[in-house]
């Protein structure tokens, strides 16, 4: 034991304490053995792209919106809300849910502002950190509360899918999506793909405007999707970053979860304002569950909220 | 990535977990492979049937109680944010000014900031905490990222450590902010407490904590609140920081600094960063600090703080940063621009960081006035006991000492809402309140059961 009495600590001047840290340490970090990390194979390229001094480049990486002179934009109707509040509202702690404002209209929109399950308050919902957050928050929860189950991703998808349920600790699998002999979708590949797997298997499907594909289902390839989902009681989960953004109208940018709704599956939402709402760096999303009642959606809430309270206690 | 994808997924499987659920936890990384249950279920009904209701954070429970009483005397010390003398929150001047040079700045967008964020905030939060002329930060040894607020800094650097640091035990004081627990539970560290607060004296129990610093594993984490220790408001005296650095030093434990009250706790930033300042002086010491600018830039929503890791050599620390990218990637991608390009000019503006250091010697003055206030309050009235300590200790917050069937009779009887620790929030005081929560503790002290404060 290491015997340092108090009073004999409380006279111990710098220099003492600089000799004791120079015996004690040699110069070796406790980092030394971290390894260089490989660079995030989509933000690189943007890294890449602005150090190339060739007058011709062209950056094609960028996952923004760009207008036709290649500048960012920010829509007129999100300037207009920030004109309408700005100076005027504090800056307190939004609850751990986020803004409850918010999120309601989230799920409307998600979900369609008529649908039984929002009519009903069966669904569990919180504000999250855009689509990444939202998905985080979902490979958590699926760890904790479906801990015998497997994440399906399809083939290919957007790079931190992978990283995001690894890092939640949930085992991954995959399932046949893109077909390049046709540049089209595999869809034999994919039913063959829900048919195998186990029963209560967590699929992760794109809502709309596949990344990096740009190939969605057709509406009735969608219908069977839910059809064959439903009969092996799979878990559908919609990562949704692109509702109007895709074909201009975010009804029909929707209709594969109001179809999955309409089948009776209860089904998960990540949803990000990143493109949509031009919000990017804002880190806007919502993250929601389909539960059986307005009682159990308080209850399983709560323990998104308990997810999210030691990751970041409350979203900006 | 594979090998550090299967050492995180092995880790979180492993982590403790304090979830109240019928469902059973445990999954691990290989057995689910093997033993994959068929979970026969139709759509129809829910994965979540067996989920139970996770009880209500209890801090967050007080604002909701005390906004629910109808009475007009009600006085809400519960609240962790900033109050003026009205009981209303505030904006500071130099951030709506701030604010509004930003949305008046035609070259301002809303693009995905980077993993590590705004790099000019970085910096300068950086250099507010160690100081610009700071060896490790003039030899580029500090790798800073920007985080989400303190929390989401606590837990980035918290994965960071049970990824790549080989002792997965951190020590943080007894008491803590409660959710200390559950950031490095959850990234799976093992967790275990430093003796910290004497009831006695309601000050520091100095020799007990250095006993166990002393009797830690070497190499352990200790976290080490840098200014304002929450909730106590005990703060170690310059001395006692050397002896605390000496024994991190000598044990070769790593400091892990949280700060999330520069500058607000004692009006003065230079002073509430000293013991992070002398920590990052000693020759060779790593260390981390997590810092916060909710309440001392009055930021709170806006999710404003930073991750600094403090390495042996500056090629340590890039490395170091390239590997807090792949913890911040997957868990939200890159943190909220907004309230870092505010923070981000008020630091960088010499006039707007002047006019900061008034503010803040504004707020953390209104705190010191109400905490004499209370102590000359409780005095004149004779209240039994020494009070001293309310005016010794530091920041948002005092340990009153006040039992739980005490804290209670203040809640029930007289509308004043505490934590039942007997924590108070000096911020949501005001000369009428230190009155009327004075003679409501002289009451309390009479009516309820005095058991020995047991904290």
């Amino acid at each position: 034991m290491f015997a340092l009495q108090p009073t004999a600590s409380a006279v111990i001047g710098v220099g003492q304490v600089r000799a004791l840290a120079t015996s004690a340490l040699s110069a070796s970090s406790w980092f030394s053995h971290v390894e260089e990390a490989p660079k995030d194979p989509i933000l690189g390229i943007t890294e890449a792209f602005l150090k190339d001094k060739n007058p011709a480049k062209i950056n094609l990486g960028v996952g923004a919106y760009r207008d036709d002179e290649g500048r960012p934009v920010v829509l007129p109707s999100v300037r207009e809300a920030e004109r309408r509040i700005a100076g005027s509202h504090f800056m307190e702690y939004l609850p751990i849910g986020g803004l409850k404002d918010f999120v309601a209209e989230s799920v409307k929109l998600a979900y369609g502002e008529t649908s039984p399950v929002v009519a009903s308050g069966q669904v569990a919902a919180v504000q999250s950190l855009s689509g990444t957050g939202s998905c985080r928050l979902f490979a958590d929860f699926q760890k904790r509360y479906m801990p015998k189950s497997k994440i399906y991703i399809p083939v290919p998808t957007w790079a931190n899918h992978h990283n995001i349920w690894a890092d939640a600790g949930v085992p991954q699998a995959t399932y046949r999506y893109y077909k390049p002999e046709t540049r089209g979708l595999d869809f034999d590949g994919l039913r063959e793909d829900i048919m195998a797997a186990p029963s209560g298997s967590v699929f992760l499907l794109h809502a709309c405007a596949h990344n990096p594909t740009g190939v969605d289902p057709t509406t009735e390839q969608w219908r069977e999707i839910s059809r064959l989902m439903r009969d092996k009681g799979h878990f559908p989960f919609f990562d949704m970053a692109y509702q109007g953004f895709a074909s201009g109208d975010c009804e029909r940018d929707a209709q594969s979860i109001r179809i999955f709704l309409a089948d009776g599956h209860r089904l998960g939402c990540s949803q990000s304002y990143a493109k949509n709402m031009g919000l990017y760096g804002q880190r806007v999303g919502a993250f929601s569950l389909v539960t059986d009642s307005a009682k159990e959606a308080s209850a399983v809430e709560s323990q998104m909220k308990r997810i999210a309270r030691p990751m970041y206690s409350n979203p900006p | 990535m594979l090998a550090l994808a299967a050492i995180r997924s092995t880790r979180a499987a492993a982590a403790t977990s304090w979830v109240v659920s019928l469902t059973s936890f445990r999954a691990r990384f290989a057995g689910l492979l093997s033993t994959q249950t068929q979970m026969q279920r139709s759509a129809g009904t829910s994965a979540w049937e067996n989920i139970a209701q996770a009880p209500p954070d209890a801090i967050l429970a007080i604002g909701d109680a005390w906004r629910a009483d109808p009475d007009p005397r009600k006085i809400n010390l519960g609240v962790g944010a900033y109050r003026t003398a009205e009981g209303k929150p505030l904006v500071l001047n130099v951030v709506r000014k701030a604010e509004a040079a930003l949305a008046a700045d035609p070259t301002a967008n809303k693009e995905y900031l980077g993993i590590t964020g705004d790099p000019t905030f970085c910096k300068l939060a950086r250099e507010m905490a160690f100081g610009a002329g700071s060896a490790a930060v003039q030899e580029g040894r500090i790798t800073t990222v920007q985080g989400l607020s303190g929390t989401g800094s606590l837990r980035v650097g918290a994965e960071f450590l049970a990824t790549h640091y080989p002792v997965k035990t951190v020590f943080i004081p007894n008491p803590s902010w409660p959710t200390h627990r559950a950031i490095f539970t959850r990234a799976g560290m093992t967790v275990k407490e430093y003796r910290y607060f004497q009831p006695a004296t309601r000050g520091l129990d100095y020799e007990g904590l250095m006993a166990d610093i002393g009797n830690a594993e070497p190499g352990s984490v200790v976290v080490l609140h840098a200014c304002a220790h929450n909730p106590t408001g005990v703060d170690p005296t310059p001395e006692q920081w050397r002896g605390i650095l000496g024994v991190c030093a000598q044990r070769k434990l790593l400091p892990f600094f949280d700060s999330a009250y520069q500058g607000f706790a004692s009006g003065d930033l230079e002073a509430d960063a000293a013991a992070i300042r002398m920590c990052a002086a000693m020759p060779g010491q790593e260390m981390l600090l997590a810092q916060s600018f909710a309440k001392n830039m009055g930021l709170y929503g806006e999710r404003v703080g930073a991750l600094s890791v403090v390495c042996a050599s500056k090629a340590v620390a890039a490395r170091v940063e390239g590997q807090l990218k792949l913890v911040i990637r997957p868990m939200y991608s890159n943190p909220p621009r907004h309230g870092a390009e505010i923070a981000a000019r008020v630091l960088g503006s010499p006039a707007l960081f002047e006019e900061w250091k008034d503010e803040l010697r504004g707020m953390a003055g209104r705190i010191k006035e109400m905490r004499a206030a209370l102590r000359g309050a409780l005095e004149a009235r004779g209240a039994p006991g020494d009070w001293s300590f309310i005016t010794r200790q530091i920041g948002m917050f005092t340990y009153t000492g006040l039992t739980r069937p005490q804290c209670e009779l203040l809640t029930n009887k007289h509308h004043i809402y505490l934590t039942m620790d007997g924590r108070i929030s000096m911020a949501g005081l005001n000369a009428a309140g230190a009155q009327y929560l004075a003679d409501a503790i002289v009451d309390a002290l009479r009516s309820a059961a005095p058991a020995s404060p047991r904290l």
